[in-house]
């Protein structure tokens, strides 16, 4: 495997240092804040946490750039 | 003669049901648009079945559209057993957005909160698929850690008395499954989705015990005096 750079590997052993969502929490929200981020509205504070979980959870945050683009293509402008 | 008013459609072969302005805005349309599909699902006989297929379809785009993020990544894997697990992802996703309509509350289109079943579907499958042949080691691999080459010789030493830190708190407030399960996720790179189920449980429940451990490693490395602000 490739030998992760320092920082990256801090962030993944501590995780986010904010409150976070957890996954199911993060699933049921996906849609809505992905929807915000392209409308350009405050999505981060609409759905606390959400940022975080997405910054410590690699899953999710695959879910939610796949979502993101997904709509995206349909909808580019 | 009046001409009929516009209406809402869901594709082609779908009876449209909702009449709409032709002045209606973006949002108003994709409300319509969502309520369509909605009230399309409840239907019974022909026409549902009819909403049904649509619906399949639109997963189906969901999870073709994974396949061909990951295709890089994939590249061993011959693209007919790619489609085959798009068509099963789709599958499973139409199963759950049917067993979940009452849940949707339209904070989004109808069509996006659909898009995250497919997505979520053939996600999981694709990285399970991606590690099939892959042994899932449970102790470190990159242990002890070494500072980055690049940094001062000042920030070298805090990083190594960080991490030698870190290493004495993960021997010590962690239980035996915390420890595996972060050395696991955030050392050796395991995806959640394959070690939850190689570990028999779920994405959430493996998380939870990571986010657990990691709190009580902020915690800990807190009491010791470091400041973890920044990272």
């Amino acid at each position: 495997m490739d030998r992760p750079s320092d920082d990256n590997t801090l962030k993944r052993l501590l995780g986010p240092a904010e409150p976070e969502l957890l996954c199911d929490e993060c699933f049921e929200k996906l849609d809505e804040y992905v929807e915000l981020k392209l409308r350009g509205a405050p999505a981060d504070e609409r759905i606390p946490g959400m940022r975080a979980h997405l910054e410590g959870c690699p899953a999710c945050h695959e879910d939610y750039e796949s979502l993101r683009e997904l709509v995206q293509s349909d909808d580019p402008s | 003669m009046l001409s009929p008013p516009p209406t809402v459609s869901l594709g082609a072969g779908m009876s449209a049901r909702l009449p709409l302005s032709a002045a209606a805005s973006a949002p108003e349309r994709a409300q319509a648009d969502s309520h369509a599909w909605l009230s399309a699902l409840r239907l019974v006989g022909s026409e549902r079945e009819e909403a049904i297929a649509r619906l399949h379809e639109l997963l189906l785009r969901a999870t073709r559209f994974e396949v061909s993020r990951r295709r890089e990544a994939l590249s061993h894997v011959r693209g007919e057993e790619l489609d085959d697990l798009a068509i099963q992802a789709a599958d499973d996703a139409l199963v759950a957005v049917l067993a979940k309509l009452d849940d949707y509350r339209g904070a989004s289109r109808f069509t996006t909160w659909a898009y995250k079943f497919g997505l979520l579907e053939a996600g999981v499958r694709l990285r399970r698929r991606a590690w099939q042949e892959r042994e899932v080691v449970l102790e470190p691999e990159v242990w002890p850690l070494m500072a980055d080459a690049g940094r001062t010789p000042e920030g070298q030493a805090e990083t190594r008395e960080l991490m030698a830190a870190i290493t004495d708190s993960i021997e010590g407030c962690l239980t035996a499954h915390q420890r595996e399960v972060l050395v696991a996720l955030a050392l050796n790179g395991v995806p959640l989705d394959v070690l939850a189920d190689r570990l028999g449980t779920t994405r959430g429940a493996l998380y939870k015990t990571l986010h657990d451990a990691r709190r009580k490693l902020r915690a800990d490395l807190a009491k010791r005096g470091f400041t973890l602000d920044s990272i």
